[in-house]
C-alpha cells in the first residue's frame, strides 16, 4: 500500500524532502561514479596490455631485421 | 582442507572466477536496491517520531554495516597476502579499499544529512561519528600507502600492515553506542531475535542490506579483475584475453 496520497506529498516527505533526497542523491550519484570509474578502469588496463603487446611485438621485428642485415 | 582454494592465488584462476562471479552479483545488486530503494521509500510506514526523515534508514543503515564488513573482508585479504604471500590476496585488498571508503563516506553523509533535522546539527564529535571518521581515513590511508610504492609488492605488505591494525577500529565503532554516551541512537537489526523495527519498516531494510553487500561484491571483483590485469601485464595469458576482447570488438 502506497504511504503517500499524492505525488508533491511523496516529494515533500513530510517536511523532510530537502534531507532525504539529498541523502539518497547523493548515495547513488557516488555508488554510480564508483561503477563508471570502475568500467573506465577495466579499459584503460586493457588498452596498456595492448601497448604492451604490440610494442613487444615492435621490438621483436626490430630484431628480426637488424639479425637480417648482418648476416647479408 | 583448504586445497581447492590454492589455485585461486594464482591470478589468471581469480580472474577467471571473478568474470564468472560478477554478473550474479551484479544481477542482485540491481535488483536488490531497485526493490529496497522503492519499498523503503514509498510504501514503508513512516516512523511515529522521526516521521518521513526515517526513511534515511535504508541506505544509512546498510552502508555503514558494508562499510565496517568490506574493512574486515579487506583486512582479511591482508593477512591472507601477509601469511601465505599470496600476490592476489593484496591484489584483493586493493580492490575492496575504494569501495569500502565509498560506503563509509555515504554512510557519514547520510548520517549527516539524518542528524541535522533530528539532532539540530550536521555533525556532533560524538564516539559513533569519530570512530567511523577514522575508518574513512584508514580506508584512504591504505590506498594512499598502495599508491606510494612502485614496487607494488612492497606497496602490498605495507598496506596489509596497517589495514589489519586497524582492525582494531571495527569493533570500537560497533560498540561505540553501547561504551559511550551518544546522540546517536541504539543498533536497529543487530540485536538478534528481536529486532526494534516493525516487519514492514525491516524488510525493505533487510532487502537493501543484500543490494549493498552485492553492489560492494560486484565492484570489488570488477576491480580485482582490473588490478589482476595490470599486475600481470607481460603474462602470455593477458596477450590471449586482448586478443579475444578485440576479436570480439570486431565481430560486433
Amino acid at each position: 500500500m502506497m504511504r503517500f496520497d499524492s505525488f508533491s506529498e511523496f516529494v515533500a516527505m513530510g517536511g523532510y524532502g530537502f534531507f532525504v533526497w539529498l541523502s539518497f542523491g547523493v548515495t547513488f550519484v557516488v555508488m554510480l561514479l564508483l561503477v563508471v570509474d570502475s568500467f573506465y578502469g577495466q579499459r584503460r588496463v586493457l588498452q596498456k596490455a595492448k601497448q604492451e603487446i604490440e610494442r613487444k611485438q615492435r621490438i621483436l621485428a626490430a630484431r628480426r631485421a637488424a639479425a637480417k642485415e648482418s648476416q647479408a | 582442507m583448504w586445497k581447492w582454494l590454492h589455485p585461486y592465488a594464482k591470478p589468471e584462476r581469480a580472474y577467471q572466477l571473478c568474470h564468472t562471479l560478477l554478473p550474479w552479483f551484479a544481477t542482485v545488486a540491481v535488483v536488490s536496491l531497485i526493490i529496497g530503494t522503492v519499498w523503503g521509500l514509498v510504501f514503508a510506514p513512516a516512523d511515529y517520531q522521526q516521521g518521513d526523515s526515517f526513511r534515511i534508514i535504508y541506505i544509512h543503515v546498510p552502508s555503514a554495516i558494508l562499510s565496517m564488513g568490506a574493512y574486515v573482508a579487506m583486512a582479511i585479504a591482508a593477512a591472507v597476502g601477509m601469511i601465505w604471500q599470496w600476490r592476489t590476496a593484496y591484489m584483493t585488498m586493493i580492490a575492496i579499499a575504494p569501495v569500502g571508503a565509498v560506503m563509509t563516506f555515504i554512510a557519514l553523509f547520510t548520517g549527516a544529512a539524518w542528524g541535522k533535522p533530528m539532532w539540530g546539527a550536521w555533525w556532533v564529535w560524538d564516539a559513533r561519528l569519530t570512530s567511523e571518521l577514522i575508518l574513512l581515513f584508514l580506508y584512504l590511508g591504505v590506498m594512499a600507502l598502495y599508491a606510494a610504492f612502485d614496487d607494488k609488492l612492497q606497496a602490498g605488505k605495507a598496506a596489509g600492515v596497517m589495514a589489519v591494525v586497524g582492525v582494531v577500529n571495527v569493533p570500537i565503532i560497533h560498540y561505540s553506542v553501547e561504551w559511550w554516551n551518544t546522540l546517536h541512537q541504539g543498533a536497529t537489526i543487530s540485536k538478534f531475535g528481536k529486532p526494534s523495527i516493525a516487519p514492514e519498516m525491516l524488510w525493505p531494510l533487510l532487502i537493501n542490506l543484500l543490494g549493498f553487500a552485492a553492489f560492494v561484491g560486484a565492484i570489488s571483483l570488477m576491480r580485482l579483475r582490473n588490478e589482476i590485469v595490470q599486475r600481470e601485464l607481460h603474462r602470455p595469458w593477458v596477450a590471449d584475453l586482448v586478443a579475444n576482447s578485440n576479436a570480439r570488438a570486431e565481430k560486433e
